[in-house]
């Protein structure tokens, strides 16, 4: 059930640099921490602010990234989903459930709550690291 | 003008993603898979993702953060809690578990939702699991606290 894939330290690296510098972009231009759940679950009402529309925008321009990357480079990456249906419904059940429920994933608590140096994300950080290498290493070596 | 700024903002969080080649479950399971060290399985590509990532915001932010305010908005809004509590350890573990299971986490969900039906059902079933932690977190009379803003 494992696919192999290529180590790309260069191009991780680099696209890493990308995502930080739309979350310092974020902070700079409009004071928001740039956390893809928090922005997700505030799609839907009851809304608290009237920033509704940007938030809309920065999910649609997550969404459109990846047809962006075929214009310039002419090919789209295909990702390699080996999950079952079921396996991703309930996989993405716990997944929104988990990351509203902690406040973040990793884009909140790992990338811009550690560039914080914010306690509460390095524990979150530490803690879904962990169990996330468990949970692949009981479905991929135990069960 | 702030909308578009937020639709780029998006993109470039989105084409850093592709390239980084994160909106690719397997490369992530196979960065978490740390007993497939042996078999030459893992993929470190996933730390260096979060290096570059940490390294340009850690330097970012302390430059922003000395204006006294954003571009566009009154004030910075950064999390104010501190307190290590339940959810802030329930909370990521479940999500640690949801990641470990398909390999996807919200932002690079949302990147891969064009690529087809799975990555498409995995993000409806994510924003209904979001909302109904929202609604459980929210309720009037809870044993949990109020929920902090993140």
């Amino acid at each position: 059930m494992s696919t192999a894939t290529q180590f790309t330290p260069v191009a991780s690296l680099m696209g890493g640099a990308l995502i930080g510098l739309s979350a310092v972009l974020l902070m700079w231009l409009n004071g928001r921490i740039a956390g893809v759940s928090g922005i997700a679950v505030r799609l839907f009402p009851p809304y608290t602010d009237s920033e509704l529309p940007g938030r809309a925008a920065m999910i649609t321009g997550l969404v459109v990234a990846p047809l962006v990357y075929g214009l310039v480079a002419g090919s789209i990456p295909v990702p390699t989903i080996t999950s079952s249906l079921p396996l991703l419904v309930i996989a993405g059940l716990i997944v929104g459930f988990g990351s509203v429920w902690g406040n973040g994933c990793t884009s909140g608590h790992g990338v811009c709550g550690l560039s914080r140096l914010s306690v509460r994300s390095m524990v979150a950080t530490f803690t879904f690291m962990a169990t996330a290498i468990a949970t692949v290493f009981i479905t991929r070596h135990i069960l | 003008m702030l909308i578009l700024a937020q639709f780029a903002i998006g993109l470039i969080f989105g084409l850093g993603l592709v390239i980084a080649g994160m909106s690719n479950p397997a490369k992530v399971l196979n960065f978490l898979d740390v007993a497939g060290i042996g078999s030459g399985i893992w993929d470190p590509s996933l730390a260096f993702v979060l290096a570059g990532a940490i390294a340009v915001t850690f330097v970012g932010y302390k430059l922003v953060l000395r204006r006294g305010q954003p571009i566009f908005g009154e004030r910075f809004h950064l999390p104010t809690a501190q307190d290590i509590d339940a959810r802030i350890i329930a909370g990521p573990a479940i999500f640690g578990i949801g990641w470990g299971l398909a390999g996807f986490c919200p932002g690079p969900a949302f990147t891969a939702m064009t690529s087809g039906v799975p990555a498409a059902i995995f993000v409806a079933a994510m924003l209904a699991g979001m909302l109904a932690a929202r609604t459980i977190a929210s309720r009037p009379v809870s044993v949990i606290g109020p929920a902090t803003s993140g």
